[in-house]
């Protein structure tokens, strides 16, 4: 599968601030992916240079095969997007709004846009002065989704709605990613992305600091393995099984970590000892994450005195 | 029900921290309201320093129903009521536009912004916002015309007559802000509470405005139901009613009763009036930035135009007068100063007049373009520009709504002045050369606002600097020969190379040079435009 979105090096300042610090990002056709960082660590950035509403100071971006700062207004008509922070004309009503933005953006999918009003439950007729956060949110997400445009850019596009709504909002993504659209979703709300993509990247401080699937973070990551045992063995001979960590014995109960590669000798060593219960646990995205913003905090906490 | 003492919680808080928001606009309206009414006062008291001047200059003022309509009746023909006779209607509409930004800003805003939210949270009563926006709005309209019926008194004016000035910007000045603390209420928006007590400041002026003016009984009684009618009708240095204060201290607290007994009972957001829903579906036409730019600047064009059909009449009627003042030689010099001295003196008039339409009109042209910087801030800008529209097809739209709209509000003013000159007096110039007159002022409106494109296309930040562009520009070109500043600094004025018409030569070489410049400028922004980040 070819690339829909492929970012190398991205530098953006804002006077002082860096935004982007040579971010580096693979986005393939088809697939929903998740771009997660917490506030300010430049996911926004990163999707208005890929809009070419910025332009980047250094490093390459490219969607859909052209540069989004010079053939911006070519690329626009295969991309739809929905900003983090909806704004709406206050004397437009949300029906115009959307029709407005379909039109502009070449056309729109009518029985689709029929469809996402009723699924959203929006109210049309309102003008956007009128709208909450979270209808504010719909107005753009029915726009974006009811379009035809093969990639789209969502950033933040949950954070208004409710958790009904919400569901509602997944099952579209799903609709969507059966169509082969390519879906780039920024979001910090980890259950969301974890539902919904297939690949994650993790953002922190300007920098994607790990990219892939599901899966393949999670083979960094080790297991939480918790294990009831008739004969429990001492406490330094779990220690010393290999890739074992982080052990706790508590009775007859034993917890401890392990690395995904040793993962079946510690099974099998537990067999040994006459196993009554166990459960394992491959790290939840969460964890995937605060590990990662932890390393960051560390390696930020050791270049200050640089 | 709770009590007074805890609907007014955290007044203290909330009083103090409107003071501070409004530390600057406050004081500088009011000091901007006293030198207007003593200002004004001092500045015609040297022209016509005694009654019998000021009889005569009144005699030319009285037999126009056009200028009663603008400023309502003339107390006496005395020098002192001669002196505020324009600043009682002016500074009455102007102090109850204090009030009514004032009530608005602290209470309609701050909830439809959702900050009363926050504040609402703590200890604050339901009353508090009301009553804190109600009484700086109070503050600064008692401080407005008591600072001033102090000043007239102290340029040696009648003292009575001078708190009588007083009274008559109070009257206008409480009832607005009963009047707008209402419609607060009324409304869920800030729009719709704009809309509602600007509506009605509006409707109390174009009442006044006909009841004054009139010679039957009837039609003159209406304008007691207006409170600007009332203003004028106190008639100060003349009959001196002191009593119309009652009036407006009534509308005021009616107006300031009914929006608690309205607080008590609606929801936080809410309003009385349902909100106006919209078209569910766009019409057709809405499918372009420059149909989007177009719509959302209707409103205030509808508004221009009906501004503009306005003062085309009074300026229309005036051209039946100006014949009289051909008697007044300091008059006629000024007018010359201004207008330039070619053709008779109703050209002279109206050729005064196109250029001071220009600026005015130059002002929407400016704000219309920079909508494009106002739309980039808000974040709405980039609604658009994630869509296939190119940064110059987005940035024209704008340029392009402001030069047609400049283009069109000429003409309306054109043909309105056109149409009623001839009508009030034979020797006022035809329809055509009316029309021809306000056109050509125009490249110097496009030079302005294309000055203005130039900088929200390159430095949006830098956008506001077209209002003091435009502010030098009109007080060079307009006013620098009346202050005999030197040629080179007046000439830097777009309107300083405005043709003398009607009655002189159209100036198609300055016209064609001003009109390629803005063009340049215009161009130029959108290239600065294309290179910058968006949004």
């Amino acid at each position: 599968m070819s690339d829909a979105i492929t970012v190398s090096g991205l530098r953006k300042t804002f006077g002082r601030t860096t935004a982007l610090d040579g971010l580096d990002l693979r986005v393939r056709e088809g697939e929903v992916h998740g771009f997660l960082g917490p506030n300010g660590s430049g996911k926004s950035t990163t999707l208005r240079i890929l809009l070419g509403l910025l332009r980047p100071d250094d490093g390459e971006a490219s969607v859909l095969g052209r540069d989004p700062w010079r053939e911006s207004t070519d690329l626009h008509r295969s991309l739809a997007y929905v900003p983090g922070d909806v704004v709406l004309w206050p004397t437009l009503s949300g029906g115009e709004t959307i029709d407005l933005l379909g039109r502009l953006r070449g056309g729109i999918d009518e029985t689709r846009r029929r469809d996402l009003v009723e699924r959203f439950e929006l109210d049309e007729t309102k003008k956007g002065k009128a709208y909450s956060k979270g209808n504010r949110q719909k107005v753009a997400l029915v726009a974006a989704l009811a379009s035809r445009a093969p990639v789209l850019v969502l950033d933040e596009p949950t954070a208004g709605l409710d958790p009904l709504m919400e569901q509602v909002f997944q099952e579209e993504l799903h609709t969507i990613r059966t169509e082969g659209r390519t879906v780039l979703l920024s979001s910090h709300i980890l259950s969301e992305v974890e539902r919904a993509c297939e690949r994650v990247s993790i953002v922190r401080l300007g920098r994607v600091v790990d990219s892939g699937t599901l899966a393949e973070l999670r083979h960094l990551t080790r297991t939480t393995v918790h294990a009831q045992l008739r004969d429990v063995p001492p406490l330094a001979e779990v220690e010393s099984w290999p890739g074992v960590h982080d052990v706790v014995l508590d009775g007859d109960e034993l917890r401890f970590t392990v690395d995904p590669e040793h993962l079946g000798t510690a099974v099998r060593s537990l067999a040994d000892r006459g196993v009554t219960a166990l459960t394992s646990q491959p790290p939840t995205l969460e964890e995937l994450f605060l590990a990662r913003y932890r390393d960051d905090v560390g390696t930020q906490v050791e270049e200050q005195p640089a | 029900m709770s009590t007074v003492t805890s609907r007014l919680a955290g007044f203290r808080e909330l009083h103090r921290l409107a003071w501070r928001r409004d530390r600057i606009i406050v004081p500088a309206s009011v000091l901007g309201l006293v030198l207007l009414s003593v200002g004004s006062a001092q500045a015609t008291l040297a022209l016509y320093p005694d009654d019998a001047s000021a009889a005569q200059g009144l005699a030319e003022i009285v037999s126009n129903p056009a200028v009663l309509a603008m400023y309502g009746p003339i107390s006496a023909a005395s020098a002192d009521a001669l002196a505020v006779f324009k600043t009682v209607m002016m500074g009455a509409v102007l102090i109850s536009i204090l009030g009514l930004v004032v009530v608005r800003r602290h209470t309609r805003t701050e909830e439809e912004e959702g900050r009363l939210e926050l504040v609402g949270a703590g200890a604050v009563g339901r009353w508090a916002p009301l009553a804190a926006a109600t009484t700086v709005a109070l503050v600064a309209v008692v401080l407005a015309a008591g600072l001033s019926a102090a000043g007239l008194a102290g340029l040696g004016m009648d003292p009575a007559g001078s708190v009588a000035f007083g009274v008559a910007w109070l009257t206008a000045g409480f009832a607005q802000v009963g009047v707008t603390a209402l419609a607060v209420q009324l409304a869920s928006t800030t729009r719709g509470a704009g809309g509602l007590a600007f509506g009605f400041l509006g409707a109390a002026y174009l009442l006044r405005a006909l009841a004054d003016p009139s010679e039957s009984d009837a039609v003159h009684a209406l304008g007691w139901l207006s409170p600007l009618g009332w203003a004028g009708r106190v008639e100060p240095y003349g009959e001196d009613r002191t009593w119309l204060l009652l009036l407006g201290l009534g509308v005021l607290v009616a107006g300031v009763g009914t929006a608690l007994y309205v607080l008590d009972r609606r929801d936080l957001g809410a309003g009385v009036l349902p909100t106006r829903v919209g078209r569910a579906r766009a019409r057709a036409l809405l499918s372009s930035p420059l149909a989007l730019v177009t719509r959302l600047a209707t409103g205030t064009m509808i508004g221009w135009v009906v501004g503009l059909v306005l003062g085309g009449v009074v300026v229309g009627s005036l051209l039946g007068s100006v014949g009289s003042l051909v008697e007044n030689p300091q008059m006629q010099q000024m007018l010359e100063r201004l207008g330039g001295s070619a053709g008779s003196i109703e050209d002279i008039f109206l050729a005064t007049e196109t250029k001071f339409v220009a600026a005015a009109v130059t002002a929407a042209g400016v704000a219309l373009v920079l909508r494009l910087g106002a739309a980039e801030r808000a974040g709405i800008g980039e609604a658009v520009l994630a869509t296939p529209t190119s940064r110059v097809r987005w940035y024209l739209a704008h340029v392009t709504v402001g030069v047609v709209a400049t283009t069109f509000f000429m003409t309306v003013i054109g043909v309105t002045v056109g149409l009623v000159g001839p009508r009030a007096s034979e020797a006022a110039p035809g329809t055509g050369a009316t029309l021809t007159a306000f056109l050509s002022t125009l490249p110097a409106v496009w030079l302005v606002v294309g000055a203005a494109a130039l900088l929200v296309g390159w430095r949006p930040r830098f956008a506001p600097f077209a209002w003091a562009l435009l502010l030098v520009g009109f007080l060079l070109g307009e006013l620098g020969p009346t202050m005999q500043l030197p040629q080179w600094l007046v000439d830097l004025s777009p309107y300083a190379h405005l043709s003398q018409l009607p009655g002189g030569d159209f100036a198609a070489l300055a016209a064609a040079v001003m009109t390629a410049l803005a063009a340049a400028l215009v161009a130029a922004g959108a290239m600065a435009y294309q290179q910058r980040d968006a949004a």
